[in-house]
C-alpha cells in the first residue's frame, strides 16, 4: 500500500542542509491505522507531506498503491491527491466566507463531479461526521470541533484508500481530541480506510494499531499496539502523558 | 470544473473584496468611459461638421481669388467678371454656375439697423448653394437685366431685421439705398461655422451698379468675389476643376509652373481634409485612451499580485485537495478579466452617459456608435487577459506544501 524505500528530504538553508526526513524506510498495509509521534522539527509534517503527495522526497523511492510517485507529473499528482488521499490538517484550513457544504463539494469540484452527484456525496460526507444540520453554516458559525469535523468530511468525500490526519487535535482541547480520535475509528472500522495520524498525545496514539516514532528525521521505533484504546474510554488519571 | 464554476468561484472572491474589486475597477472605469465619451462627442463633432458643409450644396466647386501668395512669389489676381462668362461657356458637366460679389453694408429696416453681408448673385446661386426659398420667389435673370432693387433674406436675417413681420413686399435700406424684399429663403438649419441663413442677397448687376462702388472694379473691369460651380455628378467634381484650372490659366497667360493665384476647391476637399483631421485626433484619443487602460490593468496586476499573496493558503488547500495548475491559472486569470469586463461594461454606461449630459447640455450632439462600445469592450477584456497571467502564472506555480505553510 504505501512503501518508502529509503526516503530523504533535504532542505537547503542557505549553507546548510537540513534533513528534515533521513533515509526513511516505511511499510503501511492497506487498512492498517497507524499514529505518528515525535517532538517539533522531527520530520513528522514533512513524513505526512509525502506520504499526501504535497511534496516530492529528495531521495530515496515512495511507492502508493505499487507506482512510484516520482514518475508522476504535476497534473498526475494533483489527480492522486484528488482521488487516492484524504489529508486533514492541524489548521484546517477551510475557506472563509464558504458554507460548510461547499468546502466539502471542493475535492469533487476539482476531480469534475457534477450536479446533484456532487451535492448528495458532500452531505453525506458530512452527515458522516455527524454535522448533519449544519450544511450551510460558514466556519466562523462553527466551533473548533466542528470546523475540523467539516475539514475531515472534506478529506473523506471523495472515498480515498488514506486518510492522512497531520495533528487534526492539535488545535483542539482533550475532549473533542478524543471525538476526533473517536471518529476516525468509526470510519477506520467502518470504511476500511488507511489511517495515519500524527499526535503528540501518547493516550490518543494509543487508539491507533501502531505507533511510529520519529526523532531527527529518523525512526527511532516502530511497536505495534496491542490493544488499541476505544474512543470514549476515560484518560488515566497518572498513566496519562507518556513522553 | 467548468468555466461557469470558475466565474462563480471569481465573482465571489470579488465580492468578498467590494470595496478594493472597486477601485481596481476604477482605473478601467475611467479608461473606458473617457474613451467612449471623447469619441461620442468628436463623432457627433464630426457628424455636424459634414452635415453643415453638405448643406453648403451638392457637388459644389468654389473659386476664388488666393490671398496670401507672396510666400510663393506669384502675383495676386482678381477674379474677373469675364472669368466667369468664358467659364459658364466652356466648361462641360456643369449644372449650375453663380457668379458673387459680397460686401459688408449697412442694413436697416425701421429701427432696425445692422451690418450685414451682401452678396450680389445670379439665379442659379440658390440651386448651387442649396437655397430654397420658404416665401416669395428667388432673383430672377429679369431682376439682374433690369438693375432692380429686389433684395432676397436668408431666415435668420429675416427675423433679425423684422423680428417676426411679415417681410415680403416691405422696403428695407442698404448703405441708405430701398431694396424691396422679393424673397425669404428657408433655414438650412445647420450649426455652428457657417452662418448660411444670415445672408442678404440681390441682384448682381443691381449690386455693380448701385451698391459696390469703385472696389469691384479693378481697370475698369468687374471684379468677383467667387464663382460657385455645381457639378452633375460628384464623380465629375475633380473633372470640372481641371476644366476650370486650364481655363484661368490660359485666360491670365499662366504655364503649368506657375502657382495658380485662385483657389478652386471642391467641399469633397474640405471634407477629406476635415477626415484627416478627425483621424489624427481620434488616433491621438485612442493613445490617451490607450494609456489610461494601460495604467488601469497595472492597477488590477498589482492587486491581483497581493491578492494571490494573500490568499497562498487557500491556493495551497486548493491544490491540496486535487486543483491543477491549469484549474487555478483559470481561476485567477477569470478574476482579472472579470474585473475588467466589469469595470468596461461600466466605463461604457458612464462614458455613454456622459456623451447624454454633454447632448444634453445643446453644446453638441454626441453620436455614441457600436463599434467604439466594441472596441472598448474587447480592450478591457484584453486588458484584463494581458495583466492577468503573471499573476495568475504565480498563484498557479505555487507547490501546495510551501502554500500550506505560509504565514
Amino acid at each position: 500500500m504505501i512503501e518508502l524505500e529509503n526516503v530523504s528530504k533535504i532542505y537547503k538553508l542557505g549553507q546548510n542542509e537540513v534533513r528534515a526526513l533521513d533515509g526513511i524506510d516505511l511499510q503501511i498495509q492497506a487498512g492498517e491505522m497507524v499514529a505518528v509521534m515525535g517532538p517539533s522539527g522531527s520530520g513528522k509534517s514533512t513524513l505526512m507531506a509525502i506520504l499526501g503527495c504535497l511534496d516530492v522526497p529528495t531521495e530515496g523511492v515512495y511507492r502508493l498503491e505499487g507506482e512510484p510517485v516520482e514518475k508522476l507529473n504535476e497534473n498526475q499528482l494533483a489527480q492522486v491527491r484528488s482521488r487516492k488521499v484524504g489529508f486533514v490538517f492541524q489548521q484546517f484550513n477551510l475557506l472563509p466566507r464558504t458554507s460548510a457544504l461547499e468546502n466539502v463539494i471542493l475535492p469533487l469540484l476539482y476531480d469534475g463531479v457534477h450536479g446533484k452527484a456532487r451535492t448528495e456525496k458532500a452531505k453525506a460526507a458530512l452527515i458522516t461526521v455527524g454535522l448533519g444540520d449544519r450544511i450551510n453554516h460558514r466556519p466562523n458559525q462553527l466551533s473548533g470541533g466542528e470546523q475540523q469535523r467539516v475539514a475531515i468530511a472534506r478529506a473523506l468525500v471523495n472515498d480515498p484508500t488514506i486518510l492522512l490526519a497531520d495533528e487534526p487535535t492539535g488545535n483542539l482541547d482533550t475532549k473533542t481530541g478524543e471525538e476526533i480520535i473517536g471518529l476516525f475509528q468509526k470510519l477506520h472500522q467502518e470504511k476500511g480506510q488507511t489511517v495515519v495520524y500524527v499526535t503528540h498525545d501518547a493516550f490518543i496514539a494509543r487508539h491507533t494499531q501502531r505507533i511510529i516514532r520519529l526523532v531527527d528525521g529518523k525512526i527511532i521505533s516502530d511497536d505495534p499496539v496491542t490493544h488499541p484504546i476505544l474512543a470514549g474510554t476515560p484518560r488515566p488519571e497518572e498513566a496519562g502523558e507518556i513522553k | 470544473m467548468n468555466i461557469l464554476e470558475n466565474i462563480r468561484i471569481s465573482f465571489r472572491a470579488l465580492a468578498a473584496n467590494k470595496l478594493r474589486s472597486g477601485l481596481t475597477m476604477l482605473g478601467i472605469i475611467i479608461g473606458v468611459a473617457a474613451v467612449v465619451a471623447l469619441m461620442a462627442i468628436g463623432r457627433g463633432a464630426t457628424r455636424s461638421v459634414t452635415s453643415s458643409v453638405e448643406g453648403l450644396g451638392s457637388n459644389l466647386i468654389s473659386i476664388s481669388a488666393a490671398r496670401n501668395l507672396s510666400q510663393t512669389g506669384a502675383q495676386s489676381k482678381p477674379l474677373y467678371y469675364s472669368d466667369y462668362l468664358v467659364i459658364e461657356k466652356e466648361t462641360s458637366n456643369v449644372i449650375g454656375i453663380s457668379p458673387s460679389y459680397q460686401t459688408s453694408a449697412q442694413v436697416q429696416y425701421g429701427s432696425n439697423q445692422s451690418q450685414f453681408t451682401i452678396t450680389g448673385v445670379s439665379p442659379d446661386f440658390a440651386q448651387v448653394q442649396a437655397y430654397t426659398i420658404a416665401q416669395g420667389r428667388f432673383i430672377t435673370n429679369g431682376d439682374n437685366s433690369a438693375e432692380s432693387r429686389v433684395v432676397v433674406l436668408g431666415s435668420q436675417a429675416a427675423i433679425d431685421l423684422f423680428s417676426g413681420l411679415n417681410p415680403m413686399g416691405r422696403d428695407i435700406t442698404i448703405n441708405g439705398i430701398n431694396f424691396t424684399v422679393v424673397g425669404v429663403l428657408t433655414s438650412k438649419g445647420s450649426t455652428g461655422f457657417f452662418s448660411t441663413d444670415e445672408v442678404i442677397l440681390i441682384p448682381l448687376q443691381t449690386g455693380y451698379s448701385r451698391l459696390f462702388g469703385g472696389r469691384a472694379l479693378d481697370n475698369g473691369k468687374r471684379v468677383l468675389s467667387s464663382i460657385s460651380l455645381s457639378a452633375a455628378d460628384p464623380n465629375e467634381v475633380n473633372n470640372v476643376i481641371s476644366q476650370v484650372e486650364y481655363i484661368l490659366r490660359r485666360d491670365h497667360g499662366l504655364t503649368l509652373h506657375d502657382t495658380l493665384p485662385f483657389n478652386v476647391s471642391s467641399q469633397n476637399q474640405f471634407l477629406s481634409t476635415l477626415n484627416t483631421i478627425t483621424g489624427t485626433l481620434t488616433v491621438f484619443l485612442s493613445a490617451i485612451a490607450g494609456i489610461s487602460l494601460f495604467v488601469g490593468g497595472i492597477g488590477i496586476m498589482n492587486i491581483m499580485l497581493v491578492s494571490v499573496r494573500e490568499r497562498t493558503r487557500e491556493i495551497g488547500l486548493r491544490k491540496a485537495v486535487g486543483a491543477r495548475r491549469s484549474v487555478i491559472l483559470m481561476q485567477f486569470l477569470v478574476e482579472t478579466v472579470t474585473l475588467s469586463l466589469v469595470g468596461g461594461i461600466l466605463g461604457i454606461l458612464l462614458g455613454a452617459a456622459i456623451a447624454g449630459v454633454v447632448t444634453l447640455t445643446g453644446l453638441i450632439t454626441t453620436y455614441v456608435s457600436l463599434d467604439v462600445i466594441l472596441y472598448s469592450f474587447f480592450f478591457a477584456a484584453l486588458v484584463g487577459l494581458f495583466f492577468g497571467i503573471y499573476p495568475a502564472y504565480q498563484a498557479a506555480s505555487l507547490r501546495p506544501i510551501e502554500a500550506l505553510r505560509y504565514e
